[in-house]
């Protein structure tokens, strides 16, 4: 029956009255309208529905509109009100009455473009062919932790890395991160952006864009985005990740344009115009996109600079974290602050990553042991440590580790860094000193973390020297640079070390070393582009290019690499794992919890642990596909302050915990609503109260007279209605909270007394209640 | 809503605002220009001052010798400086919930108020202000504590003595009230109790009132206040800057649609214009030094001394200062310059893009790396070694009672080769040069006042337009010095409220609306009815909750059905619970359609009478009477129920409920 009307009043939408409610031009127009269509993307089909979900928030429904809602509920018939409330909600059976708020629906799209299966064969043919040498980076500034040969459970739709995700929540679309692929080398490294909209501009479809962290998978598609597909609207970040965002994509740029020829990719110039639309924002602020939507980032740990960000239109919000901390509690991060925080938000829906699902991992404390354990034992024996690092982040921290290290026990053995961008991320460091932990912010006006006193730059000719060192060298999965050039030199003996202290995409040298392989195949072509990259860098001394020769022959003949020196795992990285997950959970208390950005079989195994332990739903959608998350949201209403106080302090006894009945008058005009006291209503809109009274006469059997009949009625009540206002009035009457009652003896009979009880029809239950409690007679006893 | 107005100076405010059950209070600056009642306190022992002559009464009584100097003219007072405090009678302030802090000069009163008077709410502040008014208070303590005296006058502040006093001294406002300086561990302890916020960052305070701080462009971090609910809003504005120096650009669109608008810290100086007076301090700098001359500027350790390095920085070159050294000695001046850089957030938008470079934001970063600039924590130790003349030094405190400038004044007074600069508007300057007269050195007075004159306030008003102003009383009238500049106050309509220390006012506001929410359940319930065109109406019968200052309603929870099976034992069981709640009514009733009904529904005697204001009506066999008048209707009857019921039901069909 409910279900009838409501499709009776949406087929008839335009006879609602008067879009009481959020109705408004405000907001959807120009957005998500047109046709609905369904697009194939990403290997998932993915149905945009415009008219319904992407926007249109609060506008008075249309026939057309009422069409694409039906898909949406297909089940009219049993679903409740509450359900349909995006659609026009009704707020009572009464026919052809609706009411429209703001609407309950919060979509996410996972629009990932890579699928883990494509990725993973695109990687291997790859390698086979000989056709990517290069593969990713060279000396990308970057943790590449998130490569797709992370993952992969066959078929798996769950993949880590390279985000870019679509939440359109009450009618505003917004896109979280806009990462690039480093497996590919043609335009499926970008996302497909076309499938969110194919004619129109982007612009005009997306309320703003939000980057989480300088990571080149989450914001390396940006220039392309903005510039070479068109956005103009606002892009936001924090300061420092708008500070490293365009070094690394000029960096990455260098390598792709410069270095491999490719075309079709973004200038320096495209890079600077795109970083003119980024939106700086600080820590907490809650920054207001336009008049509905607002933004808040919250500290996250992870990187410098990297943020969780809440959403929030109306009283609907999302909040998106892509790598948490993971000493939530812990404080033993090195380098960045205390721990991810957030207060208790209570978003509709929490969008997190789970890339470390199921590892609750030791302390960080033992493994930092470990490493310098590693490190001092093989310095002390006379061999050299290789640390291949990405410049910003992990590096930093070992660094510190290790100069606290060598400090304390006194060391002599010299630690080199590889030169370049290091130096400038150190600069980072120390600029952004504030986003680092307490006790790196509390020392540095005595002592700069960041200028090291045992590490020093390293030149390649150190390379050769006897002795121990150890040097962190770029980039950190030893596929090219630096790093692989020093571990060809070192890998022959030993005594030497290589500790690896983060992922390695499969088909690195890092990725094999690591998996047992102690035979390295270096193939020919690999290495003539690798002394090409050197004849850039040094072939222009007389002594380096005497260098280069020898290089060059040794290159060339050590077709197959023996690795004999120790190999090392240890993974510092700073993503979430199951337990800061878990405790994010319990901080923010979200409605709903959707996991991106990790393997499918553990994050069935935390989306278990978090339903069973938060009785929360956990949604992991595969990539393209979309979730859709109903809200029910309660709905905002002006109460006149007089209404309010009036009812706080009616009741006898002031029991604050009590809740208290209250009875207003809704009036809902022009938008707006608000509660007001029935007599405000009427005053409103000019009515008069229309008073019903009734008055009963109850006879009485009672001899006395008037006053002592009187007396005994008001002892009567007194005692039966123990908690109303009984009173005797010096006129000779009774009052019972408002009602009056006299007595007159009758006419005719003077053993009967006429009681004349009289009420309004507000005190109906308690006016009716007393003349039949009369009607009973006076207990004999009270007299 | 109340302001309570503790402090007379207007751009050191402390103000608290009551505001919907929160109890807020506003800075809390302490009045330093007391200071200058007093001898300066010298590093090392100063023979001129040692030897100033006690001073005696017009009678010959010599009994004030110990505890007041003169000197060229001028009485001081003889003991460690003390500060006037903000009022702490007007109201206990033991209730203040929060403090707002909106810049580091405005809460240097900060311990006296968190560790003395019973506080214990949170303190909000950014994270500049906090660390900047951290080396603001060190500096402070350590200039004081550093120079141990042994002497606390107290004689002079008896009231009958005081008044035998000359001027100022005879005018001094609430000696009673003024204490020494607060120590390091009541510092660290008023500190512990700051929160850091962020610029537009929302503060809720106990879900009734919001807070939230907005750029003001005067300092690293500082901040107006914007404190609001639902309906309401008030602005509190408080040492802003449209200038472009180095902290991020004023907020002003955020100051829209103010109920109350508080007003305070506006410029000192409003006459002279920063610019022109930086081109002056950097001439007569280059002057002096040309001359062999050295010089000497009293500041702060933050704040105006970043602009004026930056200006020398471009000007040493150009002028030939390129070999004369840049002595910045404070306690702190290591830490203000090494906290200055690492604020970007907090910078304008030409610093922020330095840093993403990455280069330091400030260029004294180069200037101590070439060595033109050197700072040192006091004048002993290193600075002896270095010191080479003729040099510029830069060192506080501005007021020249205590800190190292107190040395340089002594040292360098006697000749007129030197000159001393006068950039901080904060205190009078020929007051703090007095108690060094007679003075040889030259004396410059370049006040660099950033915040905002009568001329931006003005524009600024126009453009926020805040239904009221609220601004110290100093505001409302021209300076006393210069009466008949009428154009240096504030001009607005309606006219600014006025407040002096001590006084409450009440703010004109009248709050008439709550924000509350329906829950979905109960608004499913609900029967809106179209009343007339586009208005709509429903009644509502529900629970209200209240949590934390927010309501909620909530659907009634049904009657739990009585067990029909036993019987009631006494009547009083079936007393009723809550007080049943019935709508109002509108309407009138037409009594020939009445009349019809009720023949209709069995009622065949029915008897109509006219009356004045309406008719009544008659059931002659039920004995029962109704009247019905235009807005009321009177059901008179025997205690028949079942007829009453039926009565009422067929009134209500021609009424409208609310």
């Amino acid at each position: 029956m409910r279900g009838g009307v409501a499709e009776q009043a949406r087929q008839g939408g335009e006879g609602r009255w008067g879009g009481a409610g959020a109705a408004g031009p405000r907001c959807g127009e120009g957005k998500g309208r047109g046709a609905r269509r369904e697009c194939a993307l990403w290997g998932a089909r993915w149905v945009v529905r415009p008219e319904d979900s992407w926007g249109c928030r609060g506008r008075p429904c249309s026939g057309r509109r009422a069409a694409a809602d039906s898909r949406c509920w297909p089940d009219e018939g049993s679903v409740t009100g509450g359900r349909c409330w995006g659609a026009g909600r009704r707020l009572a059976s009464s026919p052809g009455l609706f009411l429209e708020v703001p609407p309950c629906e919060t979509k996410v799209a996972s629009g990932r473009r890579w699928t883990a299966g494509v990725s993973d064969a695109g990687l291997k043919a790859g390698h086979r062919s000989g056709r990517e040498q290069e593969p990713f980076s060279y000396s990308i500034l970057l943790e590449m932790s998130c490569l797709s040969s992370f993952s992969l459970g066959p078929g798996a739709g769950q993949d880590v890395g390279r985000s870019c995700i679509l939440v359109s929540i009450a009618g505003k679309n917004v896109m979280l991160d806009c990462g690039m692929h480093m497996g590919y080398n043609d335009d499926r490294r970008f996302p497909d952006f076309s499938y969110i909209t194919q004619n129109g501009r982007l612009t005009d479809f997306l309320d703003c864009v939000i980057i989480s962290h300088f990571h080149l998978d989450h914001c390396g598609a940006l220039p392309y985005f903005s510039e070479m597909v068109g956005y103009d609207g606002p892009i936001y970040m924090t300061h420092p990740t708008k500070a490293i965002c365009p070094i690394l994509l000029e960096d990455y740029r260098k390598i792709t344009v410069d270095k491999k020829g490719e075309t079709n990719f973004f200038t320096s110039q495209m890079i600077k115009d795109c970083m003119k639309k980024v939106v700086a924002v600080h820590l907490h602020q809650t920054v207001q996109v336009d008049e509905e939507l607002e933004i808040k980032a919250y500290y996250a740990g992870h990187v410098l600079g990297a943020a969780m960000f809440q959403i929030k239109v109306g009283c609907e919000s999302v909040v998106y974290t892509v790598s948490i901390h993971n000493n939530m509690y812990r404080n033993l991060h090195l380098l960045l602050r205390v721990a991810a925080w957030i207060d208790k938000c209570r978003p509709d829906l929490l969008i997190s990553e789970s890339t470390y699902a199921t590892t609750i991992r030791d302390s960080k404390r033992c493994r930092e042991r470990d490493f310098l354990k590693k490190v001092h034992e093989t310095v002390e024996r006379g061999g050299k440590v290789l640390i291949p690092v990405f410049a910003l982040g992990r590096a930093q921290e070992l660094c510190i580790l290790l100069e606290t290290f060598w400090e304390r026990m006194n060391l002599k053995a010299p630690i080199y860094f590889s030169t370049g961008l290091t130096e400038k991320a150190n600069h980072y460091y120390k600029l952004f000193i504030t986003w680092t932990n307490q006790k790196i912010r509390k020392t540095f006006v005595q002592r700069n973390m960041f200028e090291f006193k045992h590490i020093k730059a390293f030149d390649r000719a150190f390379a050769d020297n006897p002795g121990p060192m150890v040097v962190f060298a770029t980039p950190g999965m030893l596929h090219a640079g630096q790093s692989l050039q020093i571990f060809r030199k070192w890998a022959g003996n030993e005594k030497n070390m290589v500790i690896m202290p983060g992922y390695c995409v499969q088909g690195t040298v890092g990725h094999k070393i690591l998996s047992g392989q102690r035979k390295l195949e270096m193939e020919g072509r690999q290495i003539v582009s690798f002394l090409l990259s050197k004849d850039d860098h040094f072939g222009k001394g007389g002594g380096g290019s005497k260098c280069f020769l020898i290089q060059e022959a040794c290159a060339f003949f050590s077709l197959q690499l023996e690795v004999k020196m120790q190999v090392e795992y240890m993974s510092f990285s700073a993503h979430a794992d199951a337990k800061g997950i878990m405790q994010l959970i319990r901080q923010a208390e979200p409605r709903n919890v959707l996991l991106v950005h990790g393997e499918a079989k553990k994050m069935e195994f935390l989306k278990q642990k978090i339903e069973q332990e938060f009785h929360v739903n956990c949604y992991m959608p595969a990539n393209g596909e979309t979730t859709t998350i109903f809200t029910n949201p309660s709905i905002p209403v002006d109460i006149s302050l007089g209404l309010l106080k009036r009812e706080t302090a009616i009741g006898l006894l002031p029991d604050v915990k009590k809740p208290k009945l209250m009875h207003g008058t809704l009036i809902m005009k022009d938008n707006s609503f608000r509660l007001v006291s029935p007599e405000q209503a009427l005053k409103e809109l000019g009515l008069a109260e229309h008073q019903l009274r009734f008055t009963c006469r109850v006879h009485i059997q009672d001899l006395r007279k008037e006053h002592e009949t009187v007396l005994r009625v008001y002892n009567h009540l007194k005692a039966v209605l123990k908690d109303y206002s009984v009173q005797h009035l010096p006129d000779g009457s009774i009052t019972v909270e408002s009602i009056l009652i006299q007595a007159t003896a009758h006419s005719e009979d003077q053993g009967t007394k006429v009681l004349l009880v009289s009420w309004t029809y507000q005190d109906e239950e308690l006016g009716s209640y007393l003349t039949s409690l009369l009607k009973k007679g006076l207990p004999q006893s009270t007299s | 809503m109340k302001l309570y107005c503790l402090s007379g100076h207007p751009t050191l405010p402390c103000n608290v605002l009551k505001f919907k059950s929160t109890t807020i209070m506003l800075d809390c600056g302490l009045d330093m220009t007391s200071t200058l009642n007093f001898l300066p306190l010298p590093l090392v022992q100063s023979p001129r001052l040692s030897k100033l002559p006690g001073w005696v009464l017009k009678d010959g009584s010599t009994f004030l010798d110990k505890e007041l100097k003169e000197c060229s003219g001028h009485v001081f007072v003889d003991s460690v400086p003390e500060f006037c405090l903000p009022e702490t009678e007007l109201l206990d302030l033991s209730t203040v919930d929060v403090i707002l802090i909106s810049n580091y000069h405005c809460m240097m009163a900060l311990p006296y108020i968190t560790e003395y008077t019973g506080f214990t709410g949170t303190v909000y502040a950014t994270e500049p202000t906090v660390q900047i008014g951290r080396l603001l208070m060190e500096e402070l303590v350590n200039s004081i504590e550093r120079v141990p005296k042994a002497q606390s006058a107290s004689m002079w502040k008896n009231k009958e003595v005081q008044r035998l006093l000359p001027a100022p001294l005879k005018d001094a406002v609430e000696v009673s009230m003024w204490r020494k300086c607060y120590t390091m561990p009541e510092v660290n302890a008023a500190l512990s109790k700051i929160q850091m916020v962020g610029y537009s960052q929302k503060i809720e305070l106990f879900g009734a009132v919001q807070v939230t701080p907005l750029s003001s462009g005067y300092a690293l971090g500082s901040s107006n206040w914007i404190i609001q609910s639902h309906y309401e809003k008030v602005s509190y504005v408080s040492g802003s800057s449209l200038l472009t120096t180095h902290p991020q650009p004023m907020d002003q669109a955020s100051l829209k649609n103010s109920d109350v608008l508080i007003l305070t810290g506006l410029t000192q100086i409003p006459t002279a214009n920063p610019d022109g007076m930086v081109g002056e301090f950097c001439s007569n700098l280059a002057m002096t030094v040309r001359n062999g001359g050295n010089v000497l500027v009293p500041c702060y350790p933050s704040g105006v001394i970043y602009d004026l390095l930056e200006c020398l920085y471009q000007y040493i070159d150009s002028a030939g200062l390129s070999n004369v050294p840049f002595y910045f000695i404070s306690p702190v001046a290591n830490s203000s310059l090494e906290f200055s850089q690492i604020f970007a957030e907090w910078l304008c938008h030409n610093k922020q893009t330095k840093v993403y470079l990455p280069e330091p934001p400030f260029p004294h970063a180069e200037l101590i790396q070439t060595n033109k600039l050197k700072h040192y924590p006091s004048i002993h130790g290193d600075f002896s070694n270095d010191f080479k003349q003729p040099c510029v030094v830069f060192t506080g405190h501005p007021s020249l009672r205590f800190g190292d400038v107190v040395h340089f004044m002594e040292l360098w007074g006697k000749s007129s080769l030197n000159t001393v600069i006068f950039t901080e508007p904060d205190f009078s300057y020929l007051d703090a040069l007095a108690p060094y007269q007679p003075l040889a050195m030259k004396c410059v007075y370049c006040p660099i006042d950033t915040r905002l004159n009568f001329i931006q306030v003005s524009k600024l008003l126009k453009e926020v337009q805040p239904l009221h102003v609220v601004c110290p009383e100093q505001y409302t009238q021209p300076p006393p010095t210069q009466s008949h500049r009428t154009d240096l106050m504030i001009d607005c309509q309606p006219p600014p409220m006025s407040y002096r220390r001590a006084e409450v006012l009440t703010l004109p506001y009248k709050r008439r609306y709550e924000k509350i929410e329906i829950m979905p359940e109960l608004a499913d319930s609900l029967v809106p009815l179209e009343i007339k065109p586009g208005i709509s109406l429903a009644t509502v019968s529900a629970v209200l909750h209240t949590k934390d200052n927010k309501h909620v309603l909530q659907l009634p929870p049904k009657p739990p059905q009585p067990p029909a099976s036993k019987k009631r034992k006494r009547v009083s069981d079936d007393v009723p619970e809550c007080k049943p709640l019935k709508p109002l009514l509108s309407g009138s009733i037409p009594v020939d359609q009445f009349v019809q009904t009720l023949e209709k529904h069995g009622f065949s005697d029915v008897k109509v009478e006219d009356t004045a204001k309406g008719h009544i009506v008659l059931l002659q066999e039920a004995e029962t009477l109704i009247q019905i008048e235009e807005d009321s209707t009177h059901i008179i009857c025997d205690n028949d129920e079942p007829l009453r019921v039926k009565l009422r039901d067929l009134v209500l069909k021609f009424l409208q409920k609310f």
